[in-house]
């Protein structure tokens, strides 16, 4: 076996449970270490906000994020882990304070929440705060 | 998180699976091969996400079995590293804490890498985050198996773990137990980071 380029592609967590899925829901009896691989990375994957995610609001709201200068992995990391916090943000981009200003972080948490919804709903202790605000 | 590696094989069918489409017992036999195991410098392998190109299947004298060379497209676990990760405490040791994602468990989080300052709490077997309130008093934040923890990952660690040979074998058979194959370092000394429960408001 030979590999011809380790990384090809970069996938979204998205991209990757509807793959398993449809792997899993195909007719053909799966055994051995693809069954096991394939539930486990599910019910990772299961408990992440991919799980509520559409192909179309995750190409809307990287259009969106496009004005921002994100470079890619950092864009990935919004898709894969919705952000809610402005902390969160910081986190996931690089000198996020000299690149952003405090109102387009405002403004890239704004384009999270128009997206992705459910992020807040599913973890609602976590965001109260920031609702009633 | 995920990757797509491109990689040429050449994929032996063996007889009895002559019923199938080629396709399909081509993509059964890549996954067999390859499924939940680790290539060297590539990452973990997950399933196989599409073939690209397949040639002309030759026989071998002697053996029954069609060999195919084919190309194609496989779906692989290679955070990169400064990603963010979202994983639960499987466990901690004086070497640290031990995070797993379900399908992954060689994540270390070394105490260097910890929350400024931390303890290892030796009855609990749990690391304490010893958050110094500001006011002189510190509160205690255990980090108990379980919980959900958010790490960068800082670090990772091929290890090439060849087959045994022949005699030696229950020997080297420990030796390949003890060694894993591929695994991430971690850190979570930034705020932000650390248990979810930590940051909530």
């Amino acid at each position: 076996m030979e590999v011809v380029s380790s990384n090809r592609a970069t996938l979204s967590n998205y991209e990757v449970l509807k793959h398993l899925q449809k792997i899993k829901d195909s007719k053909k009896k799966h055994k051995g270490q693809l069954a096991t691989i394939t539930y486990e990375t599910i019910r990772y994957l299961e408990n992440t906000p991919c799980k509520d995610q559409t192909s179309e609001n995750i190409q809307q709201c990287l259009k969106e994020l496009a004005p921002f200068n994100l470079n890619k992995t950092e864009k990935l990391m919004i898709i894969n882990s919705p952000p809610t916090t402005a902390l969160e943000i910081q986190l996931m981009i690089e000198e996020s304070e000299e690149r952003l200003t405090e109102e387009q972080v405002g403004q890239v948490l704004e384009i999270v929440m128009k997206y992705f919804p459910h992020v807040v709903k599913e973890k609602p202790e976590e965001n109260d705060a920031e609702e009633t605000e | 998180m995920f990757i797509l590696s491109e990689m040429k094989n050449v994929t032996r069918i063996p007889p009895e699976l002559f019923g199938l489409k080629l396709n399909d017992a081509i993509a059964g036999e890549l996954n067999k091969k390859l499924a939940n195991k680790v290539v060297l410098n590539v990452g973990l392998c997950i399933a196989l996400y599409d073939i690209l190109t397949l040639q002309e299947s030759f026989i071998f004298p002697g053996d029954g079995a069609s060999h195919t060379p084919v190309t194609f497209r496989y779906i692989v676990f290679r955070p990169f590293i400064e990603e963010i990760l979202i994983g639960k405490i499987r466990s901690s040791s004086q070497e640290g804490v031990h995070v797993t994602l379900g399908f992954f468990d060689d994540i270390l989080i070394p105490p260097s890498a910890l929350q400024h300052p931390s303890k290892f709490n030796e009855t609990e077997q749990a690391w304490v985050w010893e958050y110094d309130t500001g006011d002189g008093s510190k509160h205690d934040l255990f980090m108990d198996a379980g919980e959900s923890i958010r790490f960068r990952v800082t670090a990772e660690m091929f290890n090439e773990t060849c087959p045994a040979a022949p005699g030696n074998m229950q020997e080297s058979q420990e030796n390949i137990d003890n060694k894993v194959p591929y695994s991430l370092t971690g850190s979570i000394n930034e705020p932000g980071l650390g248990l979810l429960s930590w940051w909530d408001n």
